[in-house]
């Protein structure tokens, strides 16, 4: 039911106004525009920011190339280096297990890459240090018949592969340092492997053993889809430039 | 917000009809349209969010079995904002929204007066939305087309450079976390006001309400309600707003 009244006065200044709504539209997809072409530049002064930045509250600022940091299990393990220990295992001669002090007293290799996630992000131009993989490989002797090698986390979830001819690549080692720092826990250490010419899913956080076997055993991400030989710019059906 | 106790001409004239019975009175705002389009999008921007923060900090991954999946979930409903919106507006049904889409697009010297005083200028005029609802509106709408944009970009990335794909993913996280304040922004003022969360909610809102808050819009009802029925006929009250109608 309608009620009865009587029309109203409409001020006479009520104009449609400007078309503010439109501008600030049109302005915003500018801005969204400009930022796809100019974003990865932008994302390196980030970058080169936080290099120089000894305060850290560059990092709280998103995008700028940085990390994501990814977990299969929802929580990032931490395991003191006094605590953390690695076990080479498997189809070998002399299993052993290693101490944070000890792998770092091994001789180190330092190498210099572009990290590139399958999921699309790279972080440009990353530090790593570590030890070689192939020389804990001639340490644990090698038994005939082996093939490949099995990856495990403390995370107590995750896993990963490798064929016994990319383990032994120079550009393959098991990290204790990122940028000149000892890797954090959100980063995957105090440990985790570095597979330079790989995908990031390679690069096992919180690694804990290595099992060398008599063939390929897929991964965790590998049992759900992604490529086991999992080169940058030619697996996952990704074409980035390679690592 | 404080109600204007200036008795401005536009509702000087109804203030009589207001008082009696005040309480009854209601005023239609949104359509069954307009509140289902709202309360879906608010559904869909939820699953968007939530799976769009699972991946950027990993947070509760292993509540998703399946990553690809759950990749799929953040792409698809991301987009079925943007597809479920133009849904809502361009049929007929949408008549109503446009309408108010263009009220957010105009913005009177009222409104510019709202901002200048920070929304504390007692006499100022407010049409349907105030000049902050327009600002939200605006925004929101922008960062969904940007982001269904660049998250395209990302998902289907083949036929972009290295550098385009990283400022899709830079554009795509700035948005994010913009999109995300203003909404938690938009949320807590709503819960500051019940009676403008009715009208989202069921549809109407008090001529109280109305006259006190968003004055020019209420004059505006009621013009088109007498010129809707003329004499008082029982003018059936179709979908579209309009008509002011009392409570039985």
């Amino acid at each position: 039911m309608t009620s009865d009244i009587a029309p109203v006065e409409v001020p006479a200044d009520r104009e449609p106004g400007a078309p503010v709504g439109r501008r600030l539209f049109l302005g915003l997809l500018g801005l969204g525009t400009v930022g796809v072409l100019m974003g990865s530049t932008i994302s390196n002064w980030i970058e080169d920011l936080r290099k120089n930045d000894p305060t850290g509250l560059s990092t709280l600022l998103p995008g700028g190339g940085g990390w994501r940091y990814y977990t299969v299990t929802g929580e990032y393990p931490s395991r003191s280096n006094a605590d953390y220990s690695l076990r080479v295992h498997g189809l070998v001669d002399n299993p052993f297990t290693l101490s944070y002090d000890e792998l770092r007293d091994l001789p180190p290799t330092r190498l210099n890459r572009d990290f590139q996630c399958v999921t699309g992000w790279r972080v440009g131009d990353v530090k790593w240090q570590g030890v070689k993989l192939a020389d804990l490989l001639d340490r644990a002797g090698v038994q005939a018949g082996s093939a490949a090698l099995r990856f495990t986390s403390f995370d107590g979830v995750y896993t990963e592969s490798l064929t016994m001819e990319q383990a032994r690549r120079d550009d393959v080692i098991v990290a204790y340092e990122l940028e000149g720092q000892p890797i954090s826990s959100d980063h995957g250490g105090p440990v985790r492997m570095c597979v330079a010419p790989m995908y990031g899913y390679k690069f096992t956080k919180w690694l804990d053993g290595i099992e060398v076997t008599d063939k390929v055993i897929p991964g965790y991400w590998e049992e759900r889809g992604y490529d086991i030989d999992a080169w940058v710019g030619e697996s996952n059906g990704r074409n980035d430039v390679r690592t | 917000m404080s109600a204007p106790d200036t008795a401005a001409p536009a509702t000087a004239a109804v203030t009589a009809a207001a008082t009696n019975g005040a309480a009854a009175v209601r005023v239609s705002r949104f359509t069954a349209v307009a509140r289902i389009a709202h309360w879906g999008n608010a559904l869909l921007f939820a699953v968007t969010i939530v799976t769009g923060l699972m991946f950027r900090f990993g947070w509760g991954q292993s509540l998703i079995p399946d990553r690809l999946l759950a990749r799929n979930i953040h792409v698809y409903s991301g987009l079925g904002i943007v597809v479920a919106f133009a849904i809502a507006v361009i049929p007929r049904w949408g008549r109503a929204l446009r309408r108010d889409l263009s009220r957010v697009n105009r913005w009177s010297p009222d409104d510019v007066r709202w901002i200048r005083s920070r929304g504390r200028d007692a006499t100022v005029q407010l049409g349907k939305f105030n000049p902050g609802q327009k600002l939200n509106v605006i925004f929101v709408a922008a960062a969904a087309v940007i982001l269904a944009a660049t998250g395209s970009m990302m998902k289907w990335n083949e036929p972009f450079s290295t550098d385009l794909r990283n400022g899709a993913t830079f554009v795509h996280d700035w948005f994010a976390y913009a999109i995300f304040a203003v909404v938690f922004g938009h949320i807590v003022m709503a819960l500051k006001d019940r009676e403008s969360m009715r009208g989202i909610t069921y549809g109407t809102v008090s001529a109280e309400w109305a006259r006190h808050h968003r004055p020019a819009w209420y004059a505006e009802q009621r013009n088109e309600a007498c010129a809707a029925s003329g004499n008082v006929s029982g003018a059936p009250t179709d979908t579209t707003e309009g008509p002011v109608t009392v409570d039985a």
